[in-house]
């Protein structure tokens, strides 16, 4: 049968070539994406990880739609250099609810999966503002426009699709979302019901100003928090294995 | 052969050709102002349209999507209809909603990004309702093509139009799988992702890697395997070679996604099984620049007359190196220093605009007379210079990007003799000034280029000889040079 098989049959039959085609290139896509969503130790076991704040959250979409991750990537890799330079290797737990997930391809500015609590609310509001003026060589463009209100509008409905979509937002979580935010950004807010819900949250004017919820609150709420989720002392070698 | 007379669509074809031309100019030119945003960062000017975040995204697109894009709509409708000497399916009404609807998707996709509407995935940034609009058109462009081909008078579907297919169906499942998403729905154009983290990133870049593998190589060699041959009036190098490195391509590209992701969060087998199919992919893609360059055999002094065939043969030229820098870069202990730096930048960029830039110029070189009935085009010098303007703007362009991307690398791991990190972050950034300065200058020059040619292909169509009209159409010159 392979012997008298010839190429003439595919291509002179238009369907066939078409689901062949298909067939062919589906393979790979397969072998690679299915495992990742069926082998459990994809993501490691580690403890720490929570949804993300409203407010969080609203800074990451701000994070998103900027383009930040056109010039910073989210991901360490396990090499010495940027051990030091950056912390610990970046695990998959850490950006299990990312969506889309920021890792980003280009480093034309460092690395921010551990950026939070490096530099104070203060430094990062006034960097993000105008980056040369703390970094004289930086070519980061200014972000001086995000000190406006935060459009809060969507926080309930985000929260509401991202519960839809399985992130284990409660009920209780998008009832008080817009409430859970204000309180973020203001320090002298009553933070109880926020810490109950959003354990390591952290209350802080970020943009220097408590009074009114801006984008850069919510930017720099979100920059703080990055990779201080995970407790990297109370890690044990088994948790951190995939597959 | 056959002496019947076929009226072919033509206009939509005329008009894609043109567009081709136009998205080109505008999609370097925003690239030449990002480079720049990213020597002199004053070039952001204060404002948020104006960002280099929001404005890579335009780049991005308006080169891929709107001019690799409308080259690809442009010259697989012309193919398939002289290849299978049958009119496309659907006639005139099909050609012009393709093409009004894929320029709706352009400018709908680059609107967002400016205004900050995006999903924040590489090369896949237009949000649900740009992406559902864009399902359409595909599949209306998959009804075109499929049903041209079943029309045809030929009993074999020629090569390129393998190619073609092959990207068409493979570029539908990309786009379907990795923009599934849930919106918001808040009127605001916001959605989020099915997949989040890890599971986003393999899907992204599965979907990343084979934009560069179906939209912008199999769907452009499906672009050599008919314009060289025409170019060189010679038949394909080898036919057996052709179905080896087709079925081989298309098989291991889909594979090759996660050397994107190497030394990430990905598990290792995947990163191990995405940099084997990439050293693979070597092979089939080296059997396709053989196919495309051996079918000059015997027909190589046509380099000195023909300035277009110039055009394609180099973009084979590139394509062969791209596709050898690849592989190396998808090596494990490669990419360890080359990932995150300008290499990348510079690799996609002499895949880009050698080979994708060049084989269009080629194919537009060829069109144009062609489709305007024009004796010739306006001027071969103005053809010879853009040639070498181009390509000398390559050259500064990547070699900036090999010695700021591999120093960049070197950098970020150098050790002091006390054992401590060498350089700062930011005296890394410092370094990279004059080599961004460098990249400018050849994006200029790519640019340049182009607007000769636009110069040049605008006099072909309302200055250049017309060809005897009244005695052949268009149609029937075209298939006189088949």
């Amino acid at each position: 049968m392979f012997k008298r098989f010839s190429h003439a049959i595919i291509e002179k039959n238009v369907l066939l070539l078409g689901v062949l085609s298909l067939i062919t290139v589906s393979i790979g896509g397969l072998a690679q994406i299915v495992p990742l969503f069926t082998v459990e130790s994809t993501i490691e076991r580690v403890q720490g990880i929570r949804p993300y704040t409203p407010l969080e959250l609203m800074g990451r979409d701000i994070y998103v739609r900027e383009g930040c991750y056109v010039c910073h990537s989210q991901m360490v890799r396990p090499f010495r250099d940027e051990h030091e330079r950056y912390g610990h290797y970046s695990l998959a737990a850490e950006s299990m609810y990312d969506r889309p997930f920021q890792w980003g391809s280009k480093r034309s500015g460092p690395d921010l999966a551990r950026v939070g609590g490096r530099y104070s609310d203060d430094w990062q509001a006034q960097h993000l503002r105008s980056p040369r003026a703390l970094v004289p060589e930086s070519i980061m463009p200014p972000y001086a426009f995000l000190d406006r209100a935060l459009d809060t509008t969507r926080v309930q409905a985000s929260l509401r699709t991202q519960r839809a979509l399985g992130v284990p937002y409660t009920p209780e979580m998008i009832a008080n979302a817009l409430a859970d935010l204000r309180a973020q950004a203001n320090p002298d807010a009553d933070g109880s019901g926020l810490t109950s819900r959003y354990p390591r949250v952290r209350q802080s004017a970020f943009d220097g100003n408590p009074r009114d919820v801006t984008e850069m609150d919510a930017l720099v709420a979100y920059l703080q928090m990055l990779g201080t989720l995970v407790n990297f002392r109370d890690v044990t070698p088994e948790q951190l294995r995939q597959q | 052969m056959a002496s019947r007379d076929i009226t072919y669509v033509e206009g939509p074809i005329k008009a894609f050709a043109i567009a081709t031309m136009f998205w080109g100019v505008v999609g370097f030119l925003v690239g030449v102002v990002i480079a720049s945003q990213l020597a002199w960062p004053l070039l952001n000017l204060d404002l948020e349209w104006t960002t280099f975040g929001r404005l890579r995204p335009v780049h991005t697109s308006a080169v891929i999507f709107a001019f690799g894009g409308n080259a690809l709509l442009c010259t697989s409708l012309y193919i398939v209809q002289r290849t299978c000497r049958a009119r496309l399916f659907g006639g005139d009404d099909m050609g012009w909603f393709l093409f009004w609807g894929y320029q709706f998707v352009i400018v709908t996709a680059a609107l967002g990004y400016v205004l900050g509407v995006t999903q924040g995935k590489e090369y896949a940034e237009p949000e649900w309702y740009v992406d559902l609009w864009l399902t359409v058109v595909w599949v209306f462009y998959l009804i075109a093509f499929g049903g041209t081909l079943i029309r045809r008078e030929e009993p074999h579907i020629y090569v390129a139009n393998w190619f073609f297919l092959a990207f068409i169906i493979t570029v539908a499942m990309l786009h379907i799988v990795n923009n599934l998403a849930l919106p918001v729905g808040d009127g605001s154009g916001k959605s989020y992702g099915l997949a989040a983290g890890v599971q986003d990133a393999m899907i992204q870049w599965w979907y990343g890697h084979n934009a560069v593998g179906f939209f912008l190589t199999a769907g452009f060699l499906g672009m050599m395997y008919y314009f060289i041959p025409k170019q060189a009036e010679r038949p394909v190098y080898s036919y057996r070679l052709s179905i080896v490195h087709f079925w081989a391509l298309i098989f291991l590209y889909i594979w090759a996604g996660p050397h994107h992701l190497h030394y990430t969060a990905l598990p290792d087998w995947a990163q191990t099984l995405g940099m084997v199919f990439s050293i693979m992919l070597w092979m089939p893609s080296w059997g396709g620049m053989i196919n495309g360059v051996m079918t000059l055999s015997g027909a190589w002094d046509k380099l000195r007359t023909n300035p277009g065939l110039r055009f394609s043969v180099t973009a084979v030229g590139f394509y062969g190196m791209s596709t050898f820098e690849g592989p190396v870069m998808s090596i494990k202990a490669v990419n360890a220093l080359s990932h995150y730096t300008d290499w990348t930048i510079g690799h996609v960029h002499s895949g880009a605009m050698g080979w994708v830039g060049f084989i269009t110029f080629g194919a537009l070189y060829w069109l144009f007379p062609v489709l305007w009935g024009k004796r010739s085009l306006y001027s071969e010098r103005l053809v010879a210079w853009h040639f070498w303007i181009a390509t000398l703007g390559i050259v500064l362009y990547i070699t900036a990007m090999w010695v700021s991307g591999i120093m960049q690398g070197l950098m970020w791991r150098a050790y002091d003799e006390m054992g401590f990190l060498q350089y700062s972050f930011i005296e890394t950034v410092a370094a990279m000034h004059p080599y961004y300065v460098i990249r400018f200058l050849g994006g200029v020059l790519y640019l340049s280029g182009a607007l000769i040619m636009a110069y040049n292909l605008w006099k072909t169509v309302t200055a250049a000889p017309v060809l005897e009209p009244a005695r052949v159409s268009p149609g029937a010159i075209a298939q006189a040079a088949e």
